[in-house]
């Protein structure tokens, strides 16, 4: 069957896709909260000021959940799920929790998703953890990139977390994904 | 220089010679804001993984019945024409995708959105917002009651006017099925000069963004209705039933 394509989310996407709570997995004075931020940038150089990124991770222990709430959020359920708008400064944040390796010597990594007005389908890209460069190492895809891109998979820690800067195009590009049945989906 | 219609015309004439795929042209220079905004590089292909292969997952605790109902969010009755909007999400075997979350937002009649950076003076009316959410049903249905949305004008080139859409978002069974995008209404004559809508190429994908009139959808003195089936891209992981399930511990 032929896959619907994709259109841009437009630059009012605020008003269908923001809710209250929307990029707090867990609340900000959670005592293991995470914060994951960044900025978004264009091939300018300059901030993208309406993107929209959603995270989809593992809880600490590795476990994918299947726990619905994260339009209403109860302060408890960790669901795993958040989506974040970039403010003017094209920064957007999340507050979580470390995602865990899923199957032991995995590397950990955020799932995420890009959109923006001017960005005409979604992209998909991954947020790894830096802290350990034995398990980086032997990552299937990480291996699978061209060495001088690899860091723009790889978050980079600060004090209260870390971060994933997400560049659209230019010399720093993000690399962004494409998973086998979007390939076979028009065929 | 600011460009004319004549000239998008003539790019988008250009861009449909060149060979692309169903999918838009995420490089597409007749929409002027895409062109510092999408990246040369070719997407990387790797198998999906881990909570690749998996979808958020949404319940009846997140959306409540009568968010399908964007007629009914304020005192008053919103002007414009009554709607109805349903279709089922299939996955790209066919399969219905059951329980998940479907959002859209739209303009107003007036083609006006409740949106600060909608700066274009047609009116604003004060029942309504515009913004809706639903759960698919077991059978991958989903069902909002609206308004009929006005075309509006923007600025990417002088004169420029997006034909009349709803946005949708929508989520599948695993993460890479996970798709924005917009649905469009039969005949609408902005088709042509729409260089979102043209950035897909191929004519046979674009007309699948449209919806069809149907006259069983359509209620006597009551509502029009459309029907719009949204298919998405194949699941990497077959799904199971408690991807339909709610609360699953």
């Amino acid at each position: 069957m032929s896959a619907v394509p994709g259109q841009t989310v437009g630059p009012f996407f605020h008003l269908g896709l923001e809710y209250d709570g929307m990029n707090e997995l867990v609340p900000p004075g959670h005592p293991r909260a995470l914060r994951l931020h960044g900025h978004v940038y264009d091939g300018a150089g300059d901030p993208v000021p309406d993107a929209v990124i959603e995270i989809w991770q593992a809880d600490p222990q590795g476990h994918i959940l299947r726990q619905p709430g994260s339009l209403r959020r109860d302060g408890w359920t960790f669901t795993g799920w958040g989506r974040a708008a970039t403010g003017p400064d094209g920064h957007y944040q999340f507050t979580t929790l470390e995602p865990g390796a899923t199957e032991p010597g995995k590397a950990p990594f955020f799932a995420v998703t890009v959109f923006a007005r001017g960005l005409l389908d979604r992209l998909f890209t991954r947020a790894y953890l830096p802290d350990d460069p034995d398990v980086l190492a032997n990552d299937t895809l990480l291996e699978s990139v061209a060495p001088d891109r690899r860091a723009t998979l790889i978050a980079r820690r600060d004090p209260d977390g870390a971060v994933f800067d997400i560049r659209l195009q230019g010399d720093d590009e993000t690399i962004f994904l494409t998973y086998p049945r979007l390939r076979d989906a028009w065929a | 220089m600011e460009s004319s219609q004549a000239d998008i015309n003539r790019e988008i004439e250009a861009a449909a010679q060149q060979s692309g795929g169903p999918q838009p042209k995420i490089d597409y220079a007749p929409y002027r804001s895409s062109i510092l905004r999408h990246p040369k590089q070719p997407a990387h292909l790797i198998d999906p993984e881990a909570v690749e292969l998996w979808a958020p997952a949404f319940g009846h605790r997140d959306v409540a019945d009568d968010e399908a109902d964007l007629t009914i969010q304020h005192a008053g009755t919103p002007l414009g024409e009554r709607i109805v909007v349903t279709g089922r999400v299939l996955d790209g075997d066919g399969r219905p995708v059951a329980g998940q979350l479907v959002e859209v937002w739209q303009a107003n009649a007036a083609g006006r959105y409740r949106h600060q950076r909608d700066q274009h003076p047609a009116p604003h009316d004060p029942n309504f917002t515009g913004v809706g959410r639903m759960l698919t049903g077991p059978d991958g249905t989903y069902r909002f009651q609206t308004i009929k949305p006005g075309p509006y004008p923007w600025r990417n080139h002088i004169n420029a006017w997006r034909p009349a859409h709803i946005h949708f978002s929508i989520f599948g069974t695993d993460f890479t099925q996970r798709l924005v995008t917009q649905m469009y209404f039969p005949g609408d004559p902005l088709f042509p000069l729409d260089p979102i809508y043209q950035s897909i190429t191929d004519p046979k994908a674009r007309e699948l963004l449209i919806a069809q009139y149907d006259h069983d959808v359509t209620t006597p003195e009551w509502s029009t209705g459309y029907r719009w089936d949204i298919v998405l891209t194949g699941t990497h992981r077959t799904p199971l039933e408690s991807d339909t399930e709610e609360e699953v511990k």
